[in-house]
């Protein structure tokens, strides 16, 4: 198993395993976290991506590895202002859930929120 | 044969206007963030004629030389470098942005006025953001590189999200953060796509993947991965469960940012990938289930608009039924090539739906914020009388949902009539039925709020607070662009092929 398949396997564990946590996870912090970690799986294709130009004779293919470190700083300021609104949620009610909007139901929640 | 139409990676004249359209808004917030206070809502009120001047500059540059305005940022040519391009499709929406983010500050100036006496964090903020999703707004329809546009719509989705809770209320905050995730849900998904595309075809750049994109599984996990995450930012049914609150939660000139801008970026960038990205790769079942999907936020919303009991939350659940409109140009026109009548009009109906609805939903937002301000709630059943006491309002909102419904002369209802002629066209009537239908429905919740506020009150209404006239005259004029498109569908659909022959003629091949 070349090491780009390792790698490729690594950072589909890591998607899946954000995604379930994003969708799964009723708490917000740890959505924020588990989307991190689905981020994380993400960039890694990109340095998969980057080995590319290895077999044109380059060390690596700079792009991706530019493009990841765009990447790396918009998730960090997705984080940021997630935790900021979730520290204001805190502020404001004392507590740290997304059920009051009407998450758990249908429309009908929505109109009485 | 296509090499030929290829756009030269070179800047052409007045490509240089592309980048102002991004870097002037993006100037004002910086000023605002480093000034701070009451300056804010100064500096946006500077900035706006600026980039109303520049919007209309680009379109007069893409009208008279008929071709794309281009700027290669550093003169690094794509694939290494990034390019912004003006197509008539960009210009379109552009200069939407451009006519309506001053409106809704004009209109702002009421609510989120900075006297100096009293400093406002919200009003501060407000200014700031406003700002800022118009430069996120220009970068998305100018962007030429799907990385670039990732770094746009993010930069769309950090501007967005604070203006849902402005006010700092615990729901607008849950509602905020809801908006939020599903938002870098979609954008992660989006994110996932481009690099499949890069590690298979070398370059991010529109035009060039276009010519080298070949109908294979990479193209195909990529396409359907960056269309789930930006259905998720559009909240095309069933990932609309986030726009409601947000939308309704968020003071009344967020919202009409939020409801007649936003949601038009995510999707604008779908159109680009669809037809401009990869027109080979997407086939007839796909654009069916996409379709599928926007008939049923068309009726589901609709019927959901029907039975609510506020006010701004029928107004964002219209939205959620009126995005669906915007999505059936993909099944109307996905097998068409471009010179075909019937995906023409559908495309072009398509458009015209987009802007329409923009002008339409942002002045029935302010009409809705203004009656909310009156009446001190915006319960249905409590707006009798309001219509007596704020006619213009009352008739702004009627406007806006005249073109909403699809009564002639209204731009609403041209883009709808151009719709029913491609779907009939097309051979697909269904589409139509939906078309129809969700006209009726549309028509249905406005005459319930229409109805409501010209009853004659059981009691004397007395208006919580009075509603300076130029507000509302705002609202009208806003609403009136929205029927006046009606007039003018021909030229501008000129205007909208500019720059899409290459493109078809790359998919042709």
């Amino acid at each position: 198993m070349s090491a780009a398949t390792v790698f490729g396997l690594c950072a589909a564990a890591l998607v899946g395993l954000g995604l379930f946590g994003v969708l799964v996870d009723p708490h917000p912090l740890r959505k924020i976290v588990a989307f991190n970690l689905l981020g994380g799986g993400v960039f890694l294709i990109f340095g998969i991506t980057a080995r590319r130009g290895a077999a044109a004779g380059f060390a690596s293919d700079p792009v991706p590895q530019a493009l990841v470190i765009t990447g790396i700083v918009v998730a960090f300021a997705a984080t940021a202002l997630a935790a900021a609104l979730v520290l204001r949620l805190v502020d404001e009610t004392g507590r740290v859930t997304l059920r009051s909007a009407g998450s758990g139901g249908g429309p009908s929640n929505d109109a009485h929120s | 044969m296509p090499s030929a139409a290829i756009v030269p990676a070179m800047t052409t004249a007045g490509g240089y206007l592309l980048v102002f359209a991004v870097i002037l808004p993006v100037a004002g917030v910086l000023l605002s963030v480093l000034l701070g206070g009451r300056y804010a809502e100064r500096i946006a009120i500077v900035v706006m004629p600026f980039g109303l001047a520049i919007a209309v500059a680009i379109t007069a540059g893409v009208w008279h030389s008929g071709n794309v305005l281009q700027y290669v940022v550093g003169a690094w040519e794509p694939p290494l470098g990034v390019a912004f391009r003006a197509d008539g499709l960009s210009v379109a929406m552009v200069m939407t942005a451009a006519l309506l983010v001053p409106a809704i500050g004009w209109f702002a100036r009421g609510q989120f006025a900075t006297p100096p006496a009293t400093q406002s964090r919200a009003a501060t903020t407000f200014w700031t953001l406003l700002l800022a999703v118009w430069a996120a707004l220009n970068a998305v329809f100018l962007g030429a590189d799907l990385f670039n546009l990732y770094v746009a719509i993010e930069f769309l989705t950090f501007a967005a999200v604070p203006l849902v809770s402005l006010d700092g209320r615990p729901d607008t905050l849950t509602a905020a953060l809801r908006y939020l995730l599903f938002s870098l849900l979609g954008s992660v998904f989006y994110l996932l796509g481009t690099v499949l595309l890069y590690g298979a075809y070398g370059t991010l750049d529109i035009l060039l993947l276009a010519s080298r994109v070949r109908m294979d599984p990479t193209a195909w996990i990529a396409l359907s991965l960056m269309t789930g995450g930006l259905l998720a930012k559009s909240a095309l049914y069933p990932l609309h469960l986030w726009l409601p609150p947000a939308h309704a939660g968020a003071p009344a000139p967020a919202s009409a940012v939020l409801s007649g801008l936003v949601v038009k970026a995510p999707f604008f960038l779908v159109l680009r990938l669809w037809f401009d990205v990869m027109p080979g790769v997407s086939d007839r079942t796909a654009a069916q289930l996409l379709g599928v999907l926007a008939a049923t936020a068309v009726l589901f919303g609709s019927v959901l608009a029907l039975r609510q009991a506020r006010l701004k939350l029928l107004v964002a659940y219209s939205t959620v039924a009126q995005i669906g409109y915007l999505f059936l140009i993909v099944p109307l026109s996905a097998n068409s090539q471009i010179g075909h009548p019937w995906g023409n009009s559908a495309w072009t109906g398509g458009m015209l739906q987009a802007v329409s609805h923009a002008f339409a939903k942002a002045a029935m937002f302010m009409a809705a914020g203004l009656v909310a301000e009156a009446l001190g709630h915006d319960r249905i059943a409590g707006l009798a009388g309001i219509g007596r006491a704020l006619p213009i309002t009352m008739f702004a909102f009627a406007l806006g949902g005249m073109s909403l419904m699809g009564l002639p002369p209204s731009g609403g209802f041209v883009a709808k009539a151009m719709l029913l002629t491609a779907a009939v066209g097309e051979g697909q009537w269904w589409w139509a039925v939906v078309v129809l239908v969700g006209g009726l429905l549309a028509g249905g919740y406005v005459f319930l709020v229409l109805a409501r506020s010209l009853a004659a009150p059981e009691e004397p209404l007395t208006l919580r607070a009075p509603v300076p006239r130029s507000r509302q005259l705002l609202a009208l004029a806003v609403a009136l662009i929205a029927v006046l498109l009606g007039f003018a569908p021909l030229r501008p659909s000129q205007l909208l092929l500019i720059g899409r022959p290459e493109a078809a003629a790359l998919g042709v091949q």
